[in-house]
């Protein structure tokens, strides 16, 4: 399958299966600078396993991952250095400070002022008050808040985002959604898996579902929200 | 891969080793009436004709495991990760074989079960590198994790070799000099010398016929569960 | 080359900052080889075996199961939210990071080593006068070895149901040549035999400890990446 034109980053047919269970079976899609899709789909249908397959955390069985055209090796860093995932998980030592925390992470992106940055996106997030606690001394909220201050800390060019809107306070949300507002509008991209398209939808260009293991919609975005969660049911159903 | 390609390797697994063991008997015959009992040593040296062969092959399934899983980690062939495993199986069987018939050989010479000698020690290395290799396959389920860190394990074990060499070369050892290792001919006089290098060609038919048969075996056992996840 | 380095080196003060937070692994590891020490000293016939006999063997007992205490912990701390796949996903070459692990297990055994010294000192009646440093530059080596190949079966260990039981068996014939050679070394130097006679054994130890440091960073990516 050619890859797509000007792709940010892109799945070629994708396949992976744990032991004999076969999770993704042949997933094509591909970002494109400005995009930002939501992708749905119930549980167990291979979501997770595609945003660790795109971020390069797991291989592929079959098929490819390419950023702006060329196949992710291992040991390939070029791309890494561009791309974020904001998981279920902080990946915050608790007995770090957030200050700790971020300046290690922007080291580990080799950014030019590691405390600068750090010092930035934790602003940037309401936290700079709290920059010296630690995870522990935090609310939920709060952490939500530093984990998506430590995603998008060295600017990625594309960031994958699961389930970021769960669980999240008013104002962890609101930070989520300007920093994604930021992402777009300097032409980088976005794959949301989530159970809640509304938390979003005006950032939204782009939509699909997956079920079991394939890419069984991938769209422009329509303008009714409940229309388009009615047909995302009536897949799931039927 | 399916159950009845599987059932054709074990086979001709079970072939091999039939016929292995068939010349197993045969040196053991061989060994006992028609070869001449050493000056020195008397009977008790006849258990050379095992020892040393069985020696010679665990080093040799281990360097196998080595450069299989070497080949494994650069190819990514399952494959090769089934061959290792089994390699490390049958060597860790040929081990067992070195450190019982050591002793066995040595009490009545030297009077001791055991001698920190070269050779012993080097298989009683291999023997607790085999079956860390081993413990740690059990220990992991998914396959590919597990072909990826027992291949780590089998190439960090190979260097580990040269190292192990080194350490008991520092020390003096009791084994009997290695009599074949002269350039000019070797000293075994040529009844000892055939029974020597028939019992080596039957250890190795050995190792393959058991390796054959294990790898036969692993193929079955996933091609049952791949019948029983369908 | 500089950004390499650059990266090791933060994984390693990362891992050191952590430590000095919780400091469980320093003090249960002190703690431990203590307890190792006295009981050789209990354990053994004051009229049967020197101390100074006994003394080489205790000590580097001691300190390779010191080391195996600490490696332990070296990638458990990665499991907390995740923080490893935080590493993976950054453009953080596996080399630098096994490197950076490996560092700050040193630094940790090190420190357990430097704690421990004295007491093995007391214990066993010794005089370290002319032989300190000697026997500080044999620890030095021989840690480096045991930590080699054990960082990377730390990280590979935590995958498995008892990775505390998995580690020793898959670790000790890998700790046998360092810990010969520094017993050896060790019992040579405590005897009064001058540096250059275990200069042999060091250069052993250092060729052991550059083999293993490299092939256990060109392999670690097979550990921890999928």
């Amino acid at each position: 399958m050619p890859p797509a034109e000007g792709a940010l980053l892109e799945a070629l047919d994708l396949s992976r299966s744990f032991g004999r269970r076969p999770v993704l079976r042949g997933v094509s899609l591909a970002l494109r600078p400005g995009d930002v899709m939501v992708v749905l789909g119930p549980n167990g249908a291979g979501k997770s396993t595609l945003l660790r397959l795109l971020s390069g955390l797991l291989r592929p069985g079959s098929g490819e991952v390419r950023w702006k055209g060329t196949t992710l090796r291992r040991g390939d860093h070029q791309a890494r250095r561009r791309l974020g995932l904001l998981a279920h998980q902080s990946f915050l030592y608790d007995d770090l400070t957030l200050m700790e925390n971020l300046v290690f992470a922007a080291r580990l992106y080799a950014l030019p002022d590691p405390r600068a940055a750090a010092r930035a996106a934790l602003a940037d997030a309401g936290l700079a008050e709290r920059a010296d606690d630690t995870p522990r001394a935090l609310s939920r909220g709060a952490v939500q808040r530093a984990a998506v201050a430590r995603a998008f800390l060295h600017e990625p060019e594309a960031v994958l985002l699961d389930e970021p809107f769960t669980g999240l306070d008013a104002s962890a949300a609101h930070h989520l959604r300007d920093q994604l507002g930021q992402l777009r509008s300097r032409r980088g991209a976005a794959l949301l898996v989530t159970h809640r398209p509304d938390e979003a939808w005006e950032l939204t260009n782009r939509v699909g579902v997956i079920l079991d293991g394939r890419l069984a919609l991938d769209e422009p975005r329509p303008d009714d929200l409940s229309a388009f969660l009615g047909r995302y049911h009536a897949m799931i159903r039927g | 891969m399916d159950l009845a390609q599987a059932q054709r390797v074990v086979r001709r697994g079970a072939w091999l080793t039939a016929i292995a063991v068939v010349g197993a008997v045969g040196i053991y015959v061989m060994a006992l009436s028609f070869t001449p009992p050493d000056i020195r040593q008397g009977l008790a040296q006849k258990i050379f004709y095992i020892h040393a062969p069985a020696a010679w092959n665990a080093m040799m399934a281990f360097v196998l495991v080595g450069i299989a899983s070497g080949l494994y980690l650069w190819l990514g062939d399952p494959r090769l990760d089934r061959f290792a495993a089994a390699s490390a199986e049958v060597g860790v069987a040929f081990c067992c074989v070195v450190l019982t018939t050591g002793p066995i050989w040595g009490k009545p010479i030297w009077g001791t079960w055991w001698t920190w000698d070269a050779r012993l020690t080097l298989t009683l290395f291999l023997f607790f590198l085999f079956l860390g290799y081993l413990v740690l396959r059990r220990a992991i389920v998914d396959p590919m994790e597990r072909g990826r860190f027992s291949a780590v394990v089998g190439i960090l074990g190979m260097l580990l070799v040269p190292f192990i060499h080194l350490s008991v070369y520092f020390f003096r050892t009791l084994h009997p000099q290695p009599i074949l290792m002269k350039p000019s001919s070797p000293s075994l006089p040529p009844e000892m010398l055939r029974t020597l290098l028939t019992s080596f060609g039957v250890f190795t038919l050995l190792y393959i016929g058991f390796v054959t048969l294990r790898y036969g075996l692993a193929l079955a056992t996933e091609a049952q569960e791949a019948r029983r996840h369908a | 080359m500089g950004n390499w380095l650059r990266s090791a080196l933060a994984v390693a003060a990362k891992d050191i900052r952590l430590e000095l937070r919780s400091k469980t692994s320093l003090l249960s590891g002190t703690v431990f080889a203590a307890l190792v020490l006295l009981i050789f000293n209990f354990a053994r016939d004051p009229t049967g075996l020197s101390a100074l006999d006994l003394a080489p063997s205790a000590l580097w007992v001691t300190y390779a199961f010191a080391s195996i205490v600490t490696l332990n912990r070296g990638f458990a701390v990665e499991r907390e939210n995740a923080a490893l796949d935080g590493l993976l996903l950054a453009p953080l070459p596996r080399g630098a990071l096994y490197l950076g692990k490996y560092f700050a297990n040193f630094v940790f055994v090190a420190f357990i080593e430097a704690v421990t010294l004295p007491l093995f000192v007391l214990f066993f009646n010794l005089d370290l006068s002319t032989s300190w440093w000697g026997i500080m530059l044999v620890a030095i080596l021989a840690t480096a070895g045991f930590l080699a190949a054990g960082t990377v079966f730390s990280a590979m260990v935590i995958r498995t149901s008892f990775a505390e039981l998995m580690l020793p068996v898959l670790l000790l014939p890998f700790m046998v040549p360092p810990l010969m050679a520094a017993a050896e070394s060790t019992a040579h130097l405590l005897g009064g035999r001058p540096l250059s006679e275990v200069m042999g054994w060091l250069r052993f130890l250092a060729l052991y400890d550059l083999a293993f440091v490299t092939l256990c960073g060109m392999t670690f990516s097979f550990v921890v990446d999928e």
